[in-house]
């Protein structure tokens, strides 16, 4: 429990991090560093765009899978790290 | 030789039974290789030989049926919670919460997608991998491509009967909505049924226009205000002219009176520039040019009767079918006529008879465009019969360039507000040339064919990418010119400067040999009227400038064929000098 904690404060120290969240499989946000209306919005958005790139990807190849994806928009970068149940969603602004 | 073997029979015994008997084989012919034919041969090695080894494909080309959409929102509610629980409730949600960060396989999977995370979050912060190295270098010259251009939307005119596209006009500041005027033209031809409305097109939504304008008869033109991008004026099919407003709905904000109007359909209609950003004029083919206050549409505040003869005299007026505003010359604007005539007045003349200025005597027909070069107000373009001309204004006796007389004729044209050399004509047979005078002068730099009625109208939006243009059946057409047509290019207005320069020069200098001709014709003819002896003279002065030119002639061949004689001379003299002078070289060296 205190690892989960220290390792989201570890992340959140990061240079140019904006907010974590951490949602379960369904979506639902579990953890979140942000205000519940952002988080609810980025947990439901991020998780339909995870599910089609999974897809997509085994798609193509039933033996791959979806390890990590980064958008990067004008604005900041929102990186995925996928998993079975849950993932992970961290949104950075990147130091430039 | 030919290998020949007779084979004969008589008649009665044909159909007898072929007995036929084995023999040894027989040597026939032997044809040993003959070396000597060789020599007529060329061995060839390698040989190439192709060979496919693929299957059979073809192009296909499929185009899908236009496909609605309309966007809307969502509306995001949380979701994916246990049945049970009810997401309003913030105790349940919290608990839920506590429970999942108890779960074992959340601590692992958290601390395991922490560590890519920070990997990742960390090369982030040291390198950007997204960073243009390239900014600062130069610009590379680009490789002159063809030019181009390609369509982008067609805004179909949703009702049964189509009309034709009369006028369209850009939203200003950013273009991001076209105004398109719709009415049918062709005398008598509008039956009742047919629409009344124009629209407005968002032009990111071809398929339903985004709003709707009302007038009580159709309109033939139609102009955003410059200054407010919220109102629009317009002319109809019955004289009068509209204000709308787009902030306050459909139906125009006022309209003119029946009898203050014109009496003709309204071709052109144009904001003026003044403090009040209120003023309009409109010309019309009852030969009135009205100046109206768009607060006050009841009755215009001014009116010019379009009468060469500077008489005021309606019945002698030529009707106008465009106008010419520009608003770095606020005092000034031109007419374009039925009758092929274009008008300069000036707007600030006391009397009526001041303000038409000058005619150019242009084209056979109406001239539906005419437009002043947005860099060079002094020249200025006008289309009406086969050709798209350009003018100078000093110059009243011809226009300084001309195009050749195209296959159709030309319904309207513009210039690009980007490149001074670049302007675009469009055709009754449905094509769209855009002309480059500084690349080609005798055809167009590129010619599309945008369908297959006739177009009407045409408008370049202010960024000089984006050209819409109108066609019979109500089809506005939106293209993308490429960017080598739309970037001004290097020295280009000094270039166009010198060309318009040159030309204006040229045509100056016609015109004065015209009319020194033409006095010297007065003065001859004159003088035969005076003296009957003068004709005499009049016939001789030819014979007399050929004897003159023949004796000129003669002596400057004798002259020359001298000169070639002394040369010839020089020559030889020449050789002689140097053979002895090589003569001598040698007997030196021999001597030595």
């Amino acid at each position: 429990m205190a690892e989960v904690e220290e390792t989201l404060k570890r992340i959140q120290g990061q240079k140019g991090v904006q907010g974590i969240i951490v949602a379960n499989s369904e979506g639902i946000p579990i953890k979140s560093t942000l205000d519940n209306s952002s988080t609810v919005q980025y947990a439901g958005l991020i998780h339909q765009l995870v599910m089609k790139a999974r897809s997509t990807i085994r798609d193509i190849d039933p033996q791959n899978d979806l390890t990590f994806m980064r958008v990067r928009s004008k604005k900041n970068e929102i990186m995925i790290a996928p998993d079975k149940d849950f993932f992970l969603i961290v949104i950075q602004n990147p130091s430039d | 030789m030919e290998i020949v073997h007779v084979y004969s029979k008589l008649r009665s015994e044909f159909g007898r039974q072929c007995l036929f008997s084995d023999r040894p084989a027989e040597l026939l012919l032997d044809l040993p290789p003959d070396p000597s034919l060789t020599l007529s041969f060329i061995q060839k090695s390698p040989r190439d030989q192709a060979v496919q080894a693929c299957w059979e494909t073809s192009e296909h080309q499929v185009n899908t049926e236009r496909f609605e959409t309309t966007s809307c929102g969502i509306n995001h509610m949380e979701g994916g919670w246990p049945k049970d629980i009810n997401p309003a409730e913030m105790e349940q949600t919290i608990r839920v919460r506590k429970k999942v960060e108890k779960d074992e396989s959340f601590i692992n999977s958290v601390l395991q997608l922490g560590s890519v995370m920070e990997h990742c979050i960390r090369q982030n912060n040291a390198v950007d991998i997204y960073q243009e190295c390239f900014e600062d270098e130069e610009v590379v010259e680009e490789i002159q491509e063809p030019p181009s251009a390609k369509t982008v939307n067609i805004f179909r005119d949703p009702n049964e009967i189509k009309r034709t596209v009369t006028s369209l006009s850009w939203q200003p500041d950013g273009g991001r909505k076209l105004a398109v005027a719709y009415s049918c033209l062709e005398f008598q031809k509008s039956s009742k049924d047919i629409s009344l409305d124009s629209y407005i097109w968002d032009i990111e939504n071809p398929n339903r226009p985004e709003m709707m304008l009302k007038p009580t008869s159709p309109l033939v033109c139609l102009d955003y205000n410059p200054k407010d991008s919220h109102t629009l004026v317009g002319g109809s099919y019955n004289g009068q002219i509209a204000f709308w407003d787009t902030r306050k709905g459909n139906q125009p904000v006022e309209f003119s009176s029946l009898e203050h109007s014109h009496r003709d359909p309204v071709y052109k209609i144009i904001w003026l520039q003044s403090k009040t950003g209120t003023d309009a004029f409109s010309a019309s083919t009852d030969g009135q040019v009205l100046w109206w206050d768009v607060r006050k549409l009841a009755e215009p505040t001014e009116c010019l009767v379009l009468d060469p003869s500077r008489e005021g005299n309606l019945d002698q007026a030529l009707g106008a079918t465009s106008l010419e505003f520009e608003p770095t010359m606020p005092t000034k604007f031109m007419v374009g006529t039925e009758q092929g005539l274009v008008i300069s007045c000036n707007r600030k003349a006391k009397t009526p008879a001041e303000k038409i200025v000058c005619t150019y005597d242009s084209h056979h027909g109406p001239i539906y465009a005419l437009q002043r070069n947005p860099f060079f107000p002094k020249n200025f373009l006008t289309v009406g019969d086969w050709t798209a001309r350009i003018w100078s204004e000093d110059i009243k006796e011809s226009s300084i360039m001309c195009t050749k007389y195209q296959m159709s004729y030309l319904t309207d044209a513009c210039w690009s507000p980007v490149r001074p050399s670049v302007f675009f004509t469009v055709k009754m047979d449905g094509v769209l040339d855009v002309w480059d005078i500084l690349f080609k002068q005798s055809d167009p730099t590129l010619s599309l064919k945008v369908c297959d009625n006739s177009l009407y109208s045409l408008s370049v939006q202010d960024n000089g990418r984006l050209v819409a243009c109108g066609s019979q059946l109500g089809e506005a057409t939106l293209l993308e010119i490429c960017s080598g047509l739309s970037n001004l290019q290097k020295n280009e207005k000094s270039l166009l400067a010198a060309m318009f320069e040159r030309e204006s020069k040229r045509e100056k200098i016609l015109e004065a040999r015209q009319r020194e001709v033409r006095l010297k014709e007065r003065s001859r003819s004159e003088q035969s009227r005076e003296e009957e002896a003068g004709r005499e003279e009049g016939e001789e002065d030819p014979k007399q400038l050929i004897v003159r030119a023949e004796s000129d002639f003669y002596s400057l061949v004798e002259a020359e064929v001298k000169r070639r004689e002394k040369k010839d001379e020089v020559m030889k003299e020449k050789d002689i000098c140097e053979e002895k002078d090589v003569k001598d070289e040698e007997q030196k060296g021999t001597s030595e």
